[in-house]
């Protein structure tokens, strides 16, 4: 099994990552196939992410990445295959899952806070209203410090940038606690600096707080000292491993169904289309 | 039906209709359905006021319209979503129910500044009608191709020397000088229906602009025409029928062409 | 003083009941509108107030209360736009714009025959303008029941909203019913609607619902300030309002008064014109100032 590099600066102790075994895996997708207006967008998905594991869902543009975590989510309905959370087809609990979208477009006129977006994150879903307490107000402190958004806890959510108003949404999804956490390609429009911040605030949060994460991106890059592992989206199809054993030109060529190739530089990978 | 008296109806309504169906086509493709709400508003306020003062009607439509247009030109379309528009053309109806409770009319004039009244429109004030007519036709003429041109392409436009911004002020005179004739007929609240129905349900039938030029002043013509037919037999509101057919072609000009 | 409270204003029977649906249209509007605006449904709004111009129209034509034509048309038009789906969409605005061109011209015809019926001149202006002087007495508790069902519902599905106009998917996939929550709200907007129909009428209703929210919105930053000043806003346009038309019976032309709902326009827009921004986020480097111990 090829090694992940680990930047040793951020990773605490940790025994070998290998095969992590606690019996079924965290999410299960087994044949999952979708259909949109009389195509087959994916076909045959399936791979499984265990408690721990940072899964970087790489592909190009309209491959059918936020298709696919709209079905972990249960927002649209596969025409095959199932999908199984923490071993339940129907999640009884929404709690488990944590949920980041893509970028939001918020309104600088919005009437809430930083805090008050993590706050939605602790029972948004339910009706009526939560009374403050010092216990409340303390689990939302927490959560904003946890993703170093502390300083601008009390400013509008509109008016923040995007790495910022990134990082509010993080902690908006983390709050309650969940086993899983999906991010709908959470660096796009981030400048360069934001985006390493924002992969190795994740990379911490994920081993802190001992959760899944599968990440949406069409470049593997920044991830490629975090990812534990790849899941390929290319041509309505899925090649899932090691970055090492799936980001080949002979393994990507098979999943495109056309001639490509990948080269490395300096770390750096690039996969360019063949003749 | 066809007495001297109506005559006039007939001409001026007729004139009204062909203006507002080609007004509404470039309005419709050009996008600018804002200006044929918003323009309406400052139109019943300087309607009202003029009525209040005692001048002719036309008049203050006509200078309120034409003020809109430009104060509608000077905003810019950022503004067009902004509170302070919405919150102005309301206010423009205020000024308009303002007007009217202080005159001494009030309620029949409501009504028809609101919802239309064009029997009984004596040659006096056919000829403003006509007259504002004949000046929209010649401006639309004389400008056609750059409206056209900015209308499609507004980049190549500017390439090629043709300002948008001024084509887009020169177009927004013209509907108000549309809406100056409409509103006598039709009504403040249902200008939209005569001017935009037509050229939607015209614009959804055929791409082909000089196609749905025409045609959008022909199903005008026809909306009017069965409005006064229908209006006269029954004596209820022109405004209704003109509202009802405008809404009908429109939805049958939609489900033929969705198949 | 003497002169904007002219005599006899607070025992006038008609304005104290005013007063009193002042005060549940502007805080049904406030709290409602500030919701409105930022899902930005300010169009869904005012396309249910020409609606209601019809409904109001068509009770008049049969002889029932002006409110409960506002209301059940409202709420008709609420149902109907969330089966469709109420986003602005392309096309969507003249196509909408058409539908209630109709819904307009009905208004016409309705109010046509109604004078003809019952000969009472103005019953076309208080619809499309207002009538809270001339609301009756018994009316009164309908309305109050009314607003406070509507308030209860909005403040019941505050987070949930919230959530939703923050982004529609999160809050489906923590499984909130967005459908439902939207139709909810959307007759809670159909009964604000059709009170500020009585109050200012149903062309103008708009100015209450996104005036005094918008003007909260760029001073409030969070939620539960946003609706409390936009319930105060709302409230200090409807009572100078009510006063100023009072009043106004002894400005020219003697004995006629302006309408209500012209001053309340024009409080709603005042109350909003710009005021410099709130202060700017505080600089991160303001630590560095402080010398170090």
């Amino acid at each position: 099994m090829a090694q992940k590099a680990m930047p040793h600066d951020l990773a605490p102790a940790q025994e070998a990552p290998t095969a992590r075994d606690d019996g079924p895996g965290l999410l299960t997708l087994d044949g999952i196939g979708v259909r949109f207006g009389g195509r087959q967008v994916l076909n045959d998905v399936s791979f499984t992410l265990s408690k721990g594991e940072f899964a970087g869902l790489i592909g190009p543009n309209g491959a059918g990445k936020t298709t696919l975590l709209r079905v972990i989510l249960g927002l649209l309905q596969p025409s095959g295959g199932k999908v199984l959370v923490a071993g339940e087809q129907h999640l009884r609990s929404k709690q488990l899952i944590g949920y980041v979208p893509q970028k939001l477009v918020i309104d600088p006129d919005m009437p809430l806070r930083a805090r008050d977006v993590v706050s939605l994150g602790l029972d948004g879903n339910k009706l009526g209203f939560s009374f403050p307490s010092r216990q409340r107000r303390a689990l939302i402190d927490q959560a904003l410090a946890d993703v170093g958004a502390d300083s601008y806890a009390d400013h509008r959510v509109g008016e923040l940038s995007g790495g910022e108003q990134q990082r509010v949404l993080i902690a908006h999804a983390l709050i309650s606690r969940p086993r899983l956490l999906l991010l709908d390609e959470p660096l796009a429009n981030l400048d360069l600096k934001s985006e390493q911040e924002i992969v190795a605030l994740l990379g911490k949060l994920a081993r802190e707080h001992e959760i899944a994460v599968l990440l949406s991106a069409h470049d593997m890059n920044p991830l490629l000292h975090v990812m534990d592992r790849i899941v390929y989206v290319a041509n309505g199809h899925v090649a899932t491993g090691s970055t090492d054993e799936v980001v080949t030109s002979a393994g990507l060529s098979r999943l495109y169904g056309h001639h490509v190739d990948v080269v490395r530089v300096h770390g750096r990978v690039l996969v360019v289309a063949g003749e | 039906m066809f007495s001297s008296l109506m005559m006039n109806t007939w001409i001026a309504a007729s004139a009204v209709a062909v203006i507002a169906g080609v007004t509404g086509f470039f309005a419709v493709l050009r996008g600018s359905t804002f200006a044929a709400h918003a323009i309406p508003n400052g139109a019943f306020a300087g309607a009202a006021g003029a009525s209040l003062l005692g001048i002719n009607v036309i008049w203050g439509l006509a200078v309120f319209s034409i003020g809109g247009a430009l104060g509608i030109g000077a905003l810019g379309r950022k503004a067009r979503h902004d509170v302070v528009t919405a919150l102005a053309l309301v206010l423009m109806l205020g000024l308009g129910a303002l007007f009217v409770s202080v005159s001494t009319e009030y309620a029949q004039e409501t009504y028809s500044l609101l919802f239309g009244e064009v029997f009984g429109v004596s040659s006096t004030e056919v000829q403003p009608i006509v007259g504002l007519g004949v000046a929209a036709v010649v401006l639309i003429g004389v400008a056609f191709r750059p409206l056209m041109l900015t209308s499609a392409l507004p980049e190549v436009a500017e390439a090629r020397g043709v300002s948008t911004r001024k084509t887009e002020l020169y177009f927004l005179v013209v509907m108000a000088l549309a809406a100056s004739m409409t509103i006598p007929v039709v009504g403040a609240l249902l200008m939209f229906s005569l001017m935009i129905g037509p050229a939607a349900a015209a614009r959804a039938v055929t791409a082909r602009p000089g196609v749905a030029m025409a045609l959008s002043a022909a199903i005008a013509l026809a909306v009017v025409w069965v409005s006064i037919v229908l209006s006269y037999r029954t004596n209820w509101p022109l405004g209704f029928f003109v509202g009802t057919a405008g809404a009908v072609f429109f939805v049958i000009a939609q489900l033929s062409t969705n198949r | 003083m003497h002169y904007l409270f002219e005599p006899g204003l607070l025992a006038s029977g008609p304005v104290r009941t005013a007063l009193l649906i002042g005060v549940v249209v502007a805080v049904t509007s406030g709290v409602i509108g500030v919701f409105t605006v930022i899902r930005g449904q300010s169009f869904a709004g005012h396309s249910l107030a020409d609606v209601a111009t019809t409904g109001g129209s068509g009770a008049f034509l049969v002889g029932l209360n002006q409110f409960w034509g506002f209301l059940a048309a409202g709420v008709a038009a609420a149902a109907l736009m969330e089966a469709i789906g109420v986003q602005r969409r392309r096309g969507r605005d003249v196509a909408t714009g058409v539908v209630l061109g109709a819904a307009l011209g009905a208004a016409a015809l309705f109010l046509y025959l109604g004078t003809q019926q019952t000969s009472t001149t103005g019953a076309s202006f208080t619809i499309l303008f207002g009538s809270i002087f001339v609301v009756s007495a018994d009316t009164v508790p309908v309305l109050i029941a009314s607003g406070v069902l509507a308030i209860l519902t909005v403040v019941v599905l505050a987070r949930v909203l919230l959530l939703t106009s923050l982004s529609p998917d999160v809050a489906r996939a923590r499984g909130v019913n967005v459908r439902l929550v939207g139709a909810a709200y959307l007759i809670a907007l159909a009964i604000s609607v059709s009170l500020s129909a009585v109050a200012i009428g149903a062309v103008l209703s708009t100015a209450l619902l996104i005036g005094p929210a918008a003007t909260a919105l760029r001073v409030s930053r969070s939620p539960v300030k946003a609706m409390a000043v936009a319930a105060a806003t709302g409230l200090a346009a409807t009572w100078i309002g009510i006063v100023l038309a009072y009043d106004s019976y002894y400005w020219p032309p003697h004995g006629h008064g302006w309408p209500v709902s012209f001053f309340v326009v024009v409080l709603v827009l005042a109350g909003y014109l710009p005021r410099p921004r709130p202060v700017a986020r505080r600089s991160p480097h303001e630590g560095a100032e402080c010398s170090p111990a």
